[in-house]
């Protein structure tokens, strides 16, 4: 058993937010640095899986090992063999906080985990490091048939539900970080979601990552059946040290005919974190998949979540929020594919840059032949605060269907001086103007989310643009 | 409290180019003043400089508040926010938008800091009760829709909502010294009489006012004690409520004759910017 973790119970040096502390916490297991087929081994043995999810995490470890890395996007420097793939923070998974080990418990009760579950959530996930220490589900949604439980449990409890659609939206194939991610993943959540259920309250998971050079691969599957309703939140946070460590997600969702899906992100990474996430849904008909994508933090993002509209009248929206600041770059965009007719699409896409960082939108529209009637539109609007900073926008459109309708907007715009010379002169100082016109900027977005989040968005941004001017 | 806003000597380049060459001017608490004169004479000039914009240079010359036992303050050296928590206020002529910012939370946050000029960023803003209340029966006054407050700031509103939106705003931060710039252009004539009787409502002992305007009916309810005229960056004449209804009626022609060198620096900076935009 090995106990290799930062012991530095103090909190980080130069604290600048709520997220940036770390605790000694002693893990009951850490697999050795880097990566080969005896660390998948091991890991999977570890979970004690069956033979079929073994031989696919080794299957995928090579095509990771063959796969080049990606060309475009950010530059991505990591030394694969010096991260830690897997490590097990507790025992068992805990169904009150209460059994939750204390140290671990006090992180969550100071990111306002428990709290928030009290007062607004359906239920909740808490994953530290590898693996889920927390997790709870309200009981008249359990009644339901309702499943929302960590991945590793599900390949355990619900074989034959997981194994129908695990890999199936994203194979190991897709990229080399979704290889990657089915080779070591550990954690994440799977809900399924019965027809005609609709759940009231969010569904929320809390990845966060405390050890130093991490790696964070959690696996998430969501299920929602005919005429189902899901709204599902994920938090992200890390301390910040002086080496990276990596946060690498593989995210699938299925949303059968008139489902409705709505999938919430609000992260905020430590500056050191590579986040290099894969997300994707199939949306049938008449269903509804949205993404609301809030990016913070990390040194560099790069993550375009996707809708794939299969049969008629599917609808996909994606809503993304990026801020770049100083040594952060923020690769974010979104992916929609009209694979039927009279499907639909929507992307906002709204970015921030301050203090030399920089963002950018990477998005792609395809219409496939046969899609006919189809939509979409894409607007992404680019706010940059100094001279320093860089937004840069790639929009990919591929149209194979004539009778369609796609438009595109695409704005940058400099915080302006006539704006902030009008805020001041009515008695806002220059970074209370600032802040008041880059919150005027996302709100379009930021009203989409649910209070609680909204508001904690909105905090978000003002720790953000602390420091910002002079 | 200051008791004037005394203007002396001021010079104000844009761009390098000087705007106003020397203009002296004094506003006691309670006073209207009105400023005339020709487009491009430099009046709105006079209003931005006074404000703080950065692109208006001060070369020479001093603004500064005067308070009842001769303290003086100089706001040349203030932020513009600064110039706004003295009490200095300016109804632009075409206020900025600012998308998804709701008037009403602007103007919180805007009335929070003036009238607590030590706020510190942070901390606490004005209850919303006691605001939604007070603007609530501000909007009532001015016959403006409340619905209002919940749109964004200039955002899409018309020439009169944006003049309305100004007129609301200076009810609400009730400042010592008020330049308001054009608050009649583009507002039909019954708009302008609102206007006219807001402006006066709102006023009164308390406040000093400039008037920058083309026309006479703003003044209708607002009797100026002065009415300044501006020429080619200077004030050239200055007389009672007579001379901005003769300015109105007959325009600028005796004041260029009387004025020729004033009307001379008027058409050099005009042949100026006729040679910016053909090159540029």
């Amino acid at each position: 058993m090995s106990t290799d973790t930062d012991a530095s119970s103090t909190l980080a040096l130069g604290e600048i937010n709520k997220y940036d502390f770390r605790t000694n916490t002693p893990s009951v297991f850490k697999a050795r640095r880097g990566l080969d087929r005896d660390i998948v081994s091991q890991i999977s043995e570890m979970k004690q899986e069956p033979t079929w999810m073994r031989d696919f995490r080794l299957k995928s470890l090579d095509i990771f090992n063959s796969k080049p890395m990606p060309k475009w996007g950010g530059d991505i420097g990591i030394d694969f063999q010096d991260i830690f793939y897997y490590l097990k923070p507790a025992e068992k998974q805990g169904k009150t906080w209460e059994e939750v080990p204390e140290e671990i418990k006090k992180t969550f009760d100071r990111l306002g985990i428990p709290e928030a579950e009290r007062k607004f959530l359906s239920g909740v996930k808490a994953q530290f490091e590898s693996e889920v220490v927390y997790g709870s589900l309200a009981e008249d949604l359990a009644k339901k048939g309702v499943i929302f439980t960590d991945t590793d449990t599900a390949v355990r409890e619900h074989p034959d539900l997981l194994k129908e659609y695990f890999g199936s939206i994203i194979p190991p194939t897709d990229n080399k970080f979704a290889a990657l991610n089915s080779a070591v993943w550990s954690g994440g959540s799977f809900i399924y979601v019965p027809k005609g259920v609709s759940i009231e309250f969010p569904l929320q998971a809390y990845f966060r990552i405390n050890a130093e050079s991490m790696g964070q691969f959690e696996r998430t599957l969501i299920i929602v059946d005919e005429g189902a309703h899901v709204h599902y939140v994920e938090g992200c946070t890390a301390p910040m040290y002086s080496t990276e460590s990596l946060h690498s997600a593989v995210v699938e969702i299925v949303v059968k005919k008139h489902g409705r899906c709505r999938y919430t992100t609000i992260q905020n990474w430590a500056n050191n974190i590579y986040n290099l996430v894969t997300k994707r849904a199939l949306a049938y008909e008449g269903a509804m998949m949205e993404w609301i994508d809030g990016n913070l933090g990390s040194h560099l993002t790069m993550k375009y979540p996707a809708v794939y509209m299969m049969e008629p009248g599917a609808r996909g929206e994606i809503l993304s929020i990026a801020f770049a600041t100083a040594g952060q770059h923020q690769d974010a965009g979104a992916k929609l594919v009209h694979a039927a007719p009279n499907t639909s699409g929507r992307i906002v896409s709204k970015s921030i840059s301050k203090n030399g960082g920089r963002s950018s939108y990477r998005g792609l529209v395809r219409v496939e032949p046969g899609a006919k009637k189809s939509r979409s539109s894409v607007v992404c609007d680019a706010l940059i605060l100094d001279d320093i900073s860089r937004s840069d926008t790639y929009p990919y459109i591929e149209i194979e269907e004539q009778d369609v309708s796609i438009g595109h907007e695409a704005s940058v715009s400099k915080i302006g001086e006539e704006q902030l010379f009008y805020l001041m002169s009515r008695g806002l100082t220059e970074a209370e103007a600032s802040t008041m016109i880059v919150g005027g900027f996302i709100e379009p977005l930021v009203k989409e989310l649910p209070m609680e989040y909204a508001v904690e968005m909105n905090r978000l941004i003002e720790l953000q643009m602390e420091g910002s001017v002079g | 409290m200051s008791e004037r806003l005394e203007i002396k000597n001021l010079h104000v380049a844009v761009e390098d180019q000087e705007i106003l060459k020397g203009v002296d001017l004094a506003i006691g608490r309670g006073e209207v003043h009105a400023l005339m004169g020709p487009n491009g004479s430099g009046k709105s000039t006079l209003g931005y400089a006074i404000m703080g914009h950065p692109s208006y240079e001060v070369t020479n010359g001093s603004v500064e508040l005067i308070d009842a036992d001769g303290t003086r303050h100089d706001i040349l050296a203030m932020e513009p926010d600064l110039r706004a928590r003295a009490g200095v206020f300016l109804a632009f002529q075409r206020p900025m938008a600012i998308p998804g910012v709701r008037l009403a939370d602007f103007l919180r946050h805007s009335v929070t800091n003036i009238r607590n000029p030590d706020r510190k960023e942070g901390q606490e803003l004005m209850p919303m009760r006691d605001f939604r209340g007070e603007l609530k029966s501000k909007m009532q006054d001015l016959s403006i829709d409340t619905e209002f407050a919940r749109r964004y700031v200039n955002d899409g509103f018309s020439g009169g909502e944006m003049k309305r939106a100004e007129i609301l705003q200076l009810a609400m931060l009730r400042p010592q010294f008020a330049i308001l710039d054009e608050t009649d252009s583009g507002l039909d004539a019954d708009a302008v009489r609102l206007a006219s009787e807001s402006i006066a409502r709102i006023g009164g002992a308390e406040m000093g006012i400039l008037i920058i305007t083309h026309h006479e009916q703003l003044l209708e309810h607002n009797i100026p004690l002065q009415t300044h005229v501006m020429l080619g960056g200077r004030i050239v004449e200055s007389g009672g409520p007579e001379l901005a209804a003769e300015l109105h009626k007959q325009g600028y022609d005796r004041i260029r004759k009387a004025y020729p060198e004033a009307a001379a620096a008027e058409e050099a900076m005009e042949a100026e910017r006729r040679l910016e935009t053909t090159t540029s």
